[in-house]
């Protein structure tokens, strides 16, 4: 599994890091990043899908 | 407000947002408006649409070609082309239009970015107490007006640099902006004047003495090597004040008011703390104190309404946070609710730019109140009172401490 952050749709709503501080990061304006390579552990998925399903502005996808 | 106003009979042909019957409890007039309209209009103001679906609130949300925010509070002084500086707007970014918006959005994201804002927290907490503490030892507290309020205030006085002494002016001020929308165009503009004169003396003592706060970083700050015009930094501080202050008053105001009669929620929050973070969300979205106004750029039809040039958009992000068709169990709150894409700081560009700031203020605030008071109940139920107009939260809350 691996999430990406689509940097056009992103706002900086600040959901991803909050949720999943493992996972996403946030830049100088306060919009999301990914960390590192998006790579999920199998214990952090559930929180990688919470991040995806919380985003108001659906800027996250999850990869298989 | 709207004492002289008549009533509302139908919300559908002739909404209000400041009638009585809205501003008490919206929510079943939104749900109505959604299953029949579900755009709905009035000639009020001079004309103004509200959507009440999730989807219609995103699709103008996110269209700047059809929508400008040139004005983003909604009055019968309706703006003209003289009325506002362009390309700035009265209050950048909130007033501003791409592609100037992302010019004036860029100067102040880096403040109130997660980092930054993180690094308050300690003396969030520390304000929270002092206000627990002058709240004395009695019996009866009130949530709204003697706590509530005063936690933007002293954020944002503290943020601009401006005296300590001066936090009722600041409520007077955001008052004339926000619940003031009914006043002849005349007193409006004698008070902005007032608050323009008492701006300018703050950010001429920053001039003189400057410092590490807010309004100085405004005065230095540069784009493409020139220094911000003083219509700007003077709009930013306005919007900083009246932005940052009412709008988290209300969401806090409003949480407290809820466990103060959902004892079952206030003891679990009280045993699980953990819970805080889904908490401070599911509170964003059931209670979303703001709505924000565009007006229509061009005329056009939107799902079958003739929208004008200069009719007034109604942007209720407290109604797309209650769609059906979005979340599950809408009118229900569930403060473990795992999945929620609330939209309490707006969609798009303009999203709330202070979010991260007041989510902070939510949630200390909440903590620290129950840290404090880990039971209490709403005292006088029937005197618990909303703020009317564009910002809606609960204000007087009298809650019963022991």
């Amino acid at each position: 599994m691996k999430v990406v952050i689509n940097a056009d749709a992103c706002t900086g709503q600040g959901r991803c890091f909050g949720i999943a501080p493992e996972l996403f990061d946030f830049d100088d304006l306060g919009n999301g990043v990914v960390k590192g390579d998006g790579v999920v552990p199998p214990e952090l998925e559930e929180k990688a899908r919470l991040a995806e399903a919380n985003c108001p502005e659906h800027a996250i996808s999850i990869e298989a | 407000m709207s004492t002289n106003k008549p009533l509302v009979e139908d919300f559908a042909t002739d909404w209000d947002h400041t009638d009585p019957q809205w501003v008490a409890n919206p929510y079943p007039i939104w749900e109505d408006l959604r299953e029949r309209c579900p755009v709905a209009h009035t000639n009020r103001y001079g004309g103004a649409w509200f959507p009440s679906t999730h989807e219609g609130v995103s699709r103008i949300a996110k269209d700047t070609e059809n929508y400008t925010s040139r004005s983003v509070v909604i009055s019968n002084l309706r703006p003209t082309d003289e009325d506002l500086p362009a390309p700035i707007g009265i209050a950048p970014p909130i007033t501003s239009d791409p592609p100037f918006h992302a010019i004036a959005r860029r100067l102040i994201l880096p403040a109130f970015a997660p980092g930054v804002v993180n690094a308050l927290e300690p003396q969030i907490r520390a304000l929270c107490n002092r206000l627990i503490d002058q709240m004395g030892s009695g019996d009866i507290v009130n949530g709204g007006t003697q706590y509530a309020q005063y936690i933007p205030v002293g954020v944002i006085q503290q943020m601009l640099g401006f005296p300590e002494d001066d936090i009722e002016i600041f409520l007077q001020i955001v008052m004339d902006v926000l619940d003031a929308i009914d006043l002849p165009a005349a007193e409006r503009q004698a008070r902005g004047d007032v608050n323009r004169a008492y701006f300018e003396a703050q950010v001429q003592d920053h001039i003189d003495n400057p410092r590490d706060d807010f309004t100085s970083y405004l005065l230095n700050v540069e784009i493409e090597g020139h220094k911000l015009e003083m219509d700007h930094v003077l709009g930013t501080i306005l919007l900083t004040l009246v932005a940052g202050i009412d709008t988290t008053w209300s969401a806090i105001s409003s949480s407290l008011w809820h466990l103060a009669h959902h004892p079952d929620d206030l003891a679990r929050l009280v045993n699980e703390p953990e819970l805080i973070d889904m908490a401070v969300e599911e509170f964003l979205r059931f209670y979303a104190p703001v709505t924000m106004a565009r007006l229509v750029a061009k005329d056009h039809d939107f799902d079958g309404c003739p929208m004008k040039k200069d009719d007034w958009i109604l942007l209720g992000f407290p109604a797309a946070n209650r769609d059906p068709k979005v979340f599950e169990d809408a009118d229900t709150f569930i403060i473990d609710r795992k999945e929620n894409r609330h939209v309490a700081f707006g969609l798009g560009i303009h999203r709330c730019a202070g979010s991260n700031l007041a989510r902070l203020e939510l949630k200390v605030a909440i903590q620290e109140f129950i840290k404090r008071f880990p039971t209490f109940t709403l005292e006088h139920p029937n005197e618990v009172t909303f703020a009317p107009g564009q910002v809606r939260g609960a204000r007087n809350v009298p809650i019963r401490v022991k």
